[in-house]
């Protein structure tokens, strides 16, 4: 087994990276995440987690902790399962039918796939933004209090106006769309969408945020701003992201979490996955031998 | 490596000289397939236009009436027997008669009577009714003329010469000498828009087919749309995936394809004879055709559910909607312009349809106007198909003008099929 895992990532590695010299250490997955994959009082703790897409099986055992208000941030080449496993915290998968997700995930010590946990009330605690931005179709005051409606989480009209400012002024969106919170959110610019469903998301109050490569599809300065929120935001929140980019990942995370091709390889805190990775995966990853 | 890149460069405009050819042969291609589509429905609405304008219009005589009570035979206008035995078409005799006097023999008496229409007695009547201090009196009137007249009369300007088939010598003198009284016109043809079917096609109307299209089109909507799109939501995104929902995908698209005369057959031996729906009524014509159209609104409110982007799902999915909540917030409304069109496509096409009717007796002569949905009722289509069927010249006409108000109600639906789309559409 441990060999063929070898064989394959050496093939693979050669492809990636078209030379036969590249330097292969170690390149058998670790048991365990190589690192620090624990924290003590963890937010959400995973535990032997895999999943499956029918026969295909997507995420290998993967065992890691997300801490109170940290960030942590998921990096790895395409296909590596990152966003799948993502997407397995707040049961996103169940909406794809051929999804099985195995493991014990907890949040706050609740497991999130007992029979007991309602996705809808786990989505309500863990919210997510996309990849692409995806305002509703309708104004951006409504984008924003859509949750806190279908929650009923403010009994006045007032009381929703205040979750909506606050939303927005966190979003750091309020000065940009204060005189127009009737227009429609498919409106703004790319950045200021993004913006937008992180406002939407945290309207609802979630005690975690999801962020899937929440800016792949924004320019620079956009790229910038949102950054910046998730600095913010991570005071009173604790924040999963999912990026591409190893910079991102580098700017706005405590800790980064190493994937590759649905083995989580190594989980260190942020600046020492960037500077002495211990695992030899990771570092090629690094230092861009493929991804 | 200049050399090979000018020669490259050669190719490339050489082939690109033929692609350009290429694709301008592409252009005139679909130009032709619209102009021939085009022309097609430019012959086809000349045909039927110049076939039927001509039934909008009637010939009427003018004459003087006199209403006299012992012609009538009436002593008491408030006796209903007395005014059911009434003989109003004397009144009309009478007077044909004082406007020429020379007709004598009983043949050209029956003729001289036929110029007005058979019906006249029960517009007279109507008069009469509705103004009692008539009785006795006398007034100047205009009566639809009889349908020979009406088409002779019509054709009198015609390159081909006048249609005298049915207008004897005799009859075309007594015309002309109406005419140069100015005693003889052509007016609007209320009649055609107010009356039901009749034998004389002079009393017909499309009114009464055009009330049932309308009562059978209401039992349509109000049934198959709600249970369409109820399907439609429930097959899209509540339904597994497995080998049931499979079947009943395939055999929706079945039944969309199935000739309508056998839900015409399966609306005879279920609707009428095993739950005992009146026969030839707007309801079990209605239910009928919901059968029929039930599959293409599934279809069509399919595809426009698949069409909503699943991003939009997953936003309301992340910020906690339960799935119902999904579907009534965000699916339905952005798939409601397409489900819409949907709905009114297969409206068209239920207000198109004839084969079906036939089977569940809606084909009947039915000369009242239905006030319900279980009055005795046809359909456009179903009279322009009698009509068609009639010997009589003058329904010729009337076949063609019964098509046009059947177009005219297809391009109104489809009309609004596009402007609902448009401002649903809009909304962002």
């Amino acid at each position: 087994m441990v060999n063929k895992l070898v064989t394959d990532t050496a093939a693979m590695l050669e492809e990636k990276t078209g030379s036969r010299n590249a330097v292969v250490h170690s390149t058998a997955y670790p048991e365990q995440a190589t690192g620090s994959p624990f924290v003590k009082n963890p937010k959400m703790s995973m535990r032997n987690v895999d999943v499956f897409y029918g026969e295909k099986q997507a995420i290998f055992n993967v065992n890691v902790d997300i801490g109170q208000n940290e960030v942590i941030a998921m990096i790895g080449p395409s296909g590596c399962g990152k966003s799948t496993f993502l997407r397995s915290i707040n049961r996103m998968n169940d909406t794809v039918d051929s999804c099985r997700v195995t493991g014990d995930l907890t949040l706050d010590g609740e497991d999130i796939y007992s029979a007991k946990m309602d996705p809808v009330a786990l989505r309500a605690r863990v919210g997510m933004v996309f990849q692409k931005p995806n305002p509703f179709p309708k104004s951006i005051y409504d984008n924003v209090s859509y949750g806190p409606r279908l929650h009923g989480l403010a009994s006045r009209r007032a009381e929703l106006d205040d979750i909506v400012e606050m939303s927005l002024h966190r979003a750091g969106l309020w000065e940009e769309v204060k005189d127009r919170l009737d227009q429609p959110g498919t409106g703004l610019s790319g950045g200021q969408q993004q913006r937008l469903c992180i406002a939407r998301a945290i309207a609802i109050s979630p005690e975690v945020i999801l962020m899937d490569e929440p800016c792949s599809a924004l320019d620079p300065i956009a790229t910038a701003k949102i950054e910046e929120l998730i600095a913010e935001l991570s005071e009173n929140y604790t924040i999963a992201i999912v990026t591409h980019s190893m910079q991102q990942a580098a700017r706005v995370s405590h800790r980064t979490a190493y994937f590759h091709l649905g083995h989580l390889v190594e989980v260190n805190d942020t600046e020492k996955v960037f500077t002495a990775p211990e695992h030899e995966l990771t570092e090629a990853y690094i230092t861009g031998r493929f991804g | 490596m200049t050399e090979s890149k000018q020669s490259h460069a050669a190719i490339i405009q050489r082939s690109l000289a033929r692609r350009y050819r290429a694709e301008k042969r592409f252009r005139a291609y679909g130009l032709m397939a619209i102009t021939f589509g085009l022309l097609c429905v430019a012959v086809l609405f000349t045909d039927i236009i110049s076939k039927g304008y001509r039934a909008f219009l009637q010939t009427s005589i003018q004459l003087e009436i006199v209403y006299d009570a012992d012609v009538l035979g009436i002593s008491d206008l408030n006796n209903k027997q007395q005014v059911a035995l009434a003989d109003f078409q004397g009144l009309v005799k009478k007077s044909l008669q004082a406007r020429f006097p020379d007709v004598t023999g009983r043949k050209e008496k029956r003729d001289l009577v036929s110029l007005v229409s058979s019906g006249a007695g029960y517009d007279l009547r109507d008069r009469l009714l509705a103004n009692p201090q008539l009785l006795g009196n006398k007034e100047t009137l205009w009566l639809s003329a009889d349908d020979d007249i009406d088409t002779y009369y019509k054709s009198m300007g015609d390159k081909d010469g006048a249609f005298t088939g049915r207008t004897s010598d005799l009859r075309q003198g007594w015309i002309e000498t109406l005419k140069q009284g100015g005693d003889i016109k052509l007016g609007l043809n209320k009649v055609f828009f107010t009356h039901g079917d009749s034998r004389e096609p002079e009393q017909a109307g499309i009114w009464g087919a055009a009330m049932g299209s309308l009562f059978t089109l209401a039992v349509t909507i109000t049934l198959s749309f709600p249970i369409g799109v109820a399907a439609a939501v429930y097959l899209e995104e509540f339904a597994p995936r497995n080998r049931w929902t499979d079947l009943i995908e395939v055999n929706i698209n079945n039944l969309a394809a199935v000739p309508s005369i056998i839900f015409g057959l399966l609306g005879l031996a279920i609707f009428i004879n095993f739950f005992h729906v009146p026969r030839s009524v707007p309801l079990v014509g209605g239910l009928v055709l919901t059968l029929m159209t039930l599959p293409t609104i599934i279809i069509s409110g399919r595809a426009a559910i698949k069409a909503v982007p699943p991003s939009i799902r997953e936003a309301a999915i992340g910020v906690g909607a339960s799935p119902m909540q999904v579907v009534l917030h965000h699916v339905l409304p952005l798939a409601m312009p397409g489900m819409l069109t949907g709905a009114i496509i297969g409206m068209a096409q239920a207000l198109g349809e004839t084969a079906p009717l036939l089977m569940i007796g809606m084909v009947a002569f039915i000369v009242d106007i239905p006030a319900g949905f279980t009055d005795p009722a046809t359909v456009l289509p179903v009279q322009i198909f009698l009509w068609a069927d009639s010997p009589e010249r003058a329904f010729v006409e009337k076949t063609s003008a019964a098509i046009m108000v059947l177009l005219a109600f297809l391009i109104m639906m489809n009309t609004l099929a596009v402007v609902l789309r448009k401002r649903l559409e809009r909304r962002w």
